[in-house]
Formats: structure tokens, sequence, C-alpha cells
């Protein structure tokens, strides 16, 4: 008999996916904080 | 963190695509257009990679209140034939999971805006997710037929934030943008609720065609009409809008108004329950009047903002016909 507990071949697809766009979520926000922050210093500075 | 274990007690396994899903992408579709619209008509030059912000901010808003919502109203869901396949009522998505997200991302919209943008933008982000996450889906949608029309404010408020992002101000032309997708909202709404209001009825939910009727559902859509196609005008009036869009909105307002006339003069949503021929075919000759007039309202606010955008990407003048 199986172990109910076992992640299947599909739920453990599914977790992977899951798992890299939410890497991916965090890196295009890191990013975006980062670009950000540049384009608001460089108008501060030109003022 | 609460994506990962979502697979545990859901019924099957929960695709990232299933976390797409619970943003609505085809409502921030929709408000990413009247948010650009609100922000290009605002005139004021800000850094284009902030424009970009300033829109992805409303999105991810507007993802984070359909979030809110899915969680919600998953009972309400399940009932309808429309949403039973959602995410949440479908088993592949735990509530707690739609919550988390929407909290998340609701965080994260509004804080980025303030940051990157001003807090006035911020600020009228987070009202307009609250007012859609809690005033509307918790409050209106269950207790009274004026839901959709209170309600509308917050699809309504999303050219007044992308105004609010380019200039730090919301002055009276944002709010006639503001006003035009309000008055919109009742007749657009009413029209698709009168061909599926047996979902609502069903569901519980006190759809106006549902409480009120038929009959008066219909004059009611003829009275906003009435006041909603006058409305549109207006920007031609106050420096917004130029002489195409005064006949966009000439024309497009002739059409709707007698989509509206010939609506309230058919028997669209009436006649449930009818066996005979001639009451199946008042029935279906009824739905195609609402399905009209449901489908050109579509075609009619996205022509009008379309028109707007355009006339003020190509710098073209203004008409100001009151000063």
């Amino acid at each position: 008999m199986s172990d109910p507990a076992r992640e299947t071949e599909v739920e453990a697809r599914a977790r992977r996916g899951r798992n890299v766009a939410l890497a991916l979520g965090l890196v295009l926000f890191v990013i975006l904080v980062f670009v950000v922050t540049m384009v608001r210093l460089g108008a501060n500075v030109a003022k | 963190m609460a994506m990962a274990t979502a697979h545990t007690s859901a019924k099957a396994p929960a695709r990232w695509q299933d976390f797409v899903l619970l943003l609505k992408p085809r409502v921030m579709s929709l408000v990413v257009f009247t948010g650009l619209t609100g922000l290009v008509c605002a005139g004021h030059a800000i850094h284009p990679f902030l424009a970009a912000v300033a829109i992805l901010c409303i999105a991810v808003g507007a993802g984070a209140s359909a979030s809110l919502n899915m969680w919600y109203d998953a009972d309400i869901d399940a009932k309808m034939r429309r949403t039973r396949a959602r995410p949440v009522p479908a088993g592949r998505v735990q509530g707690a999971d739609a919550l988390t997200l929407g909290v998340v991302l609701s965080m994260f919209s509004v804080m980025l805006m303030g940051m990157a943008l001003n807090w006035l933008a911020a600020g009228l982000l987070a009202f307009t997710i609250f007012f859609y996450a809690v005033v509307y889906t918790v409050w209106l949608k269950r207790w009274t037929a004026q839901n959709i029309v209170i309600g509308g404010l917050a699809g309504a408020l999303p050219p007044v934030i992308g105004w609010a992002a380019a200039t730090g101000t919301v002055p009276l032309n944002a709010w006639l943008l503001c006003a035009i997708i309000f008055m919109w909202t009742p007749p657009h709404f009413w029209s698709l609720s009168l061909y599926t209001s047996e979902d609502y009825e069903k569901a519980g939910v006190p759809m106006m065609p549902v409480v009120a009727g038929a009959a008066s559902t219909r004059r009611q859509i003829l009275i906003y009409s009435l006041l909603f196609t006058p409305l549109c005008l207006a920007p031609a009036f106050t420096g917004l809008g130029g002489a195409i869009y005064l006949a966009v909105a000439a024309l497009g307002g002739l059409v709707f108004l007698l989509l509206a006339v010939k609506l309230v003069r058919s028997h669209a949503g009436e006649g449930r329950g009818l066996r005979n021929d001639d009451g199946l075919y008042d029935v279906r000759a009824g739905a195609k009047d609402a399905r009209n007039l449901f489908a050109f309202s579509i075609l009619y606010l996205t022509l009008l903002f379309a028109t707007l955008l355009g006339e003020h990407l190509l710098r073209l003048k203004p008409l100001e016909l009151l000063r």
C-alpha cells in the first residue's frame, strides 16, 4: 500500500513550479527596488 | 511559504498558474489601461521607468484585491456556473493562501507606489484595495442591490491613481475620468445580470434583477444611460478631450442610448419558467438586447479612453469649450 503522506510526481512538479515562480518574483522585486532607488537618487542629485 | 504548503490539503496540487488566476488578469488589463490613461492625460513628464512602476503598482493592487475577493467569496463562487472553476472553489488553492497572497501584494503595491512615486497615489491605491475588498466584497455585495453602483467606485479610481502618480495632485479632470467609469458601471453590469440573474439568485447575491425584477432593472439601466452619455461629453468642455474625442463620445453615446431604449422596451430578464414557444422566443430576443448593450458598453468605454490616450500621446489640442 502506498504512503498517502508521500508526495506524488504531479505534486512535486507543481511544488517546483511554485517555488521557481516565487524565486523569480523575489529576484524581480530586488531588481525593481534597486532601479527605483537609482532613478530617484539620480533625480535628486540632478536637482 | 504559504504557496509551498498549499498541496497538503487541497484537492489537486496548486500550480503557479492558479495563483496568477487569483489576480483576475483580465480585470487587471482593464485597470492598467484606465490607469495609464489617467497617467498620460495628466500631461506631466515623469521618468518612463517610474511611470511603468506606477502602472505595475496599480495592476498588482487590483490583483491583490481580486485575490482577497476570491478568498472571501469562495462560497458564492462555488454556486455560480461562471465562477465555480476558480482556484479556491475548485479546491486547487486553499482560501488562506489566497488571503495571504492578497495581503502581501496589497502591502507590496502600496509601499512601492509610496516610495517610488508619491504617498497621495499610494493612499488612493490603498483606499481602492480597501474599498473593493472590504466595502464591496464583505459589506455591499451580499447586503444591497446597490452593490455594484457604490462598489463601482473601486473600478473607477485607477485613472485618478495614475493621475496622482504623475503629478501628486488630483484635479477636476482626474475625477471626471473616475465619474465616467462610475456612471458606466450600472448599465454595464445590470445588462449582464439580466441574462445571468439565475446564477446570482442561486448564490443568494442581491443583484438588481433578483431583488427589484427585470422591468425595474431595465428602467434603471435607461436612467443611468441618460446620465452617463452626456457626462462622456464633459471632457471636451474641461480641456481634457479634443475634437476626435467629442465625435467618438457623441456618436457612441447615441448608439449607447439607442441600445438602452431598445433594452427597456424588450423583455430581457423575464420569462423564466415559460414553456410555450412564444415565451421562449421572448426570452431569447430580450437576452439579445441585454447582450448587445453589455458588449457595446465595453467597446464604448474602451474607445473613449483610447481616444483620450491617443490625443494626449499625439499632443492634439483639447477643446476647452467652457473657457
